[in-house]
């Protein structure tokens, strides 16, 4: 059966608030294993590369206008613009294709 | 301090020297005196966060209504949750219809990051800050309200991040919530825009780093590569989205760790803030959030 949505809420709400509170209020020394700092530090990184990809392809009505916004996104980014900047490129430019494909 | 103040109130109580107003007052101005600065500059350096909140809680709202959530369900995983990658990967799992356990472990891995700046901001506070600010400041301790309160020279002041917080929270919080209706109001066409927004602050925050590091850079296309690879190879692709990343982030972020150790003494926890600043708040180092 599937859960609803409040108790995935509720899950959600948990794990999240878990993570944050426990250590802060529980453990009380710095973590100094290396490998377990190396590792917290790569994993946002990979979390939302994952995510991303190939996400982004089927989130829009378009495949096509999906492609052109992570290109857009990518290059925007390695250009320096600023993360409002590349989140509008990116709709912008969806907006754009699928008002000229319909 | 908090303490030696209940210990006051509990003193002028007993000796019955103070009316029960007079005593409240008195409490209160002492609470000012002490943490009205801190609370004021919370508030202050708040409130550029705040307004970068708005705009990505919103476009997490966009996603939670095509999941299903309603918008005072949105305002709720919004208030309890400000997170971007885990609200979007809970987002997914409830998308897919998946286990709470399921839930649960992705939860875990998207926020893993958190475990580290709760560790790291346990060691700012005086040993003797009581329980129930440890818990406060933790209920919303964000990549972005995090760098700000690390960022402040000296014992942390749980009542500047109560500033910070006080601007923030809303921010976020409502911010779900127009997502939600603005997703159900809006034309099709311009949700179908909205959608991708958030992967656009995705890429804001990861590319750069990228840019600059090759391993990150790696672990980007790595993660694009084989993310590819478990959605479109056939029998991969059973794998629900929210086993997917964890499966991905964990045996990456190992791998990387294992390959390449990130060096720097204290580094890991404030660089692990950076990188998924939902905003581009002036991050940890550097005058300029409290300048701000």
């Amino acid at each position: 059966m599937r859960p609803s949505i409040v108790a995935y809420l509720a899950v959600m709400s948990a794990v999240t608030l878990g993570t944050r509170i426990l250590p802060l209020t529980l453990i009380r020394r710095p973590i100094t294993n290396r490998f377990l700092r190396s590792f917290l530090y790569y994993v946002p990184y990979v979390t939302l590369a994952v995510m991303t990809f190939p996400a982004i392809l089927s989130a829009t009505d378009s495949l096509l206008a999906g492609a052109t916004a992570l290109v857009v996104g990518i290059v925007a980014a390695w250009l320096g613009a600023s993360l409002p900047q590349v989140a509008a490129g990116c709709c912008g430019v969806v907006f754009a294709l699928e008002l000229l494909l319909a | 301090m908090i303490l030696v103040e209940f210990a006051e109130t509990r003193n002028a109580f007993a000796t019955g020297a103070l009316a029960s107003g007079e005593r409240r007052a008195h409490r209160g101005a002492g609470l000012l005196a002490r943490h009205g600065e801190a609370l004021r500059e919370g508030v202050r350096d708040g409130v550029p966060i705040a307004l970068g909140y708005l705009a990505v809680s919103f476009s997490l709202g966009i996603a939670a209504r095509k999941v299903g959530l309603d918008a005072v369900q949105g305002f709720f995983a919004s208030l309890f949750n400000n997170a971007s990658a885990g609200e979007y990967a809970g987002f997914a799992v409830i998308g897919a219809g998946g286990s709470l356990l399921e839930m649960a472990v992705v939860m875990l891995v998207a926020n893993a990051r958190y475990l580290l700046m709760s560790c790291s901001m346990a060691q700012r506070f005086s040993p003797k800050t009581p329980l129930i600010h440890r818990v406060l400041v933790g209920f919303d301790l964000t990549d972005e309200l995090f760098g700000i309160a690390i960022a402040r020279p000296g014992v942390a002041d749980p009542y500047y991040s109560y500033g910070a917080m006080v601007v923030a929270l809303p921010g976020w919080a409502l911010g779900g919530m127009a997502g939600v209706i603005a997703g159900s109001v809006l034309p099709e066409r311009v949700v179908s825009a909205l959608s991708v927004a958030l992967f656009g602050m995705f890429l804001a925050i990861i590319i750069p780093p990228a840019r600059k590091s090759r391993v990150i850079a790696g672990l980007v296309l790595a993660g694009f590569a084989t993310s590819a690879l478990f959605a479109w190879t056939p029998l991969l692709s059973g794998v629900s989205e929210g086993t997917r990343t964890i499966i991905l982030t964990v045996a990456l972020s190992a791998l990387a760790a294992a390959l390449f150790p990130v060096d720097e003494q204290d580094g890991g926890s404030e660089k692990a803030g950076d990188a998924d600043s939902a905003i581009a708040v002036p991050a940890p180092e550097g005058d300029a959030c409290r300048a701000a």
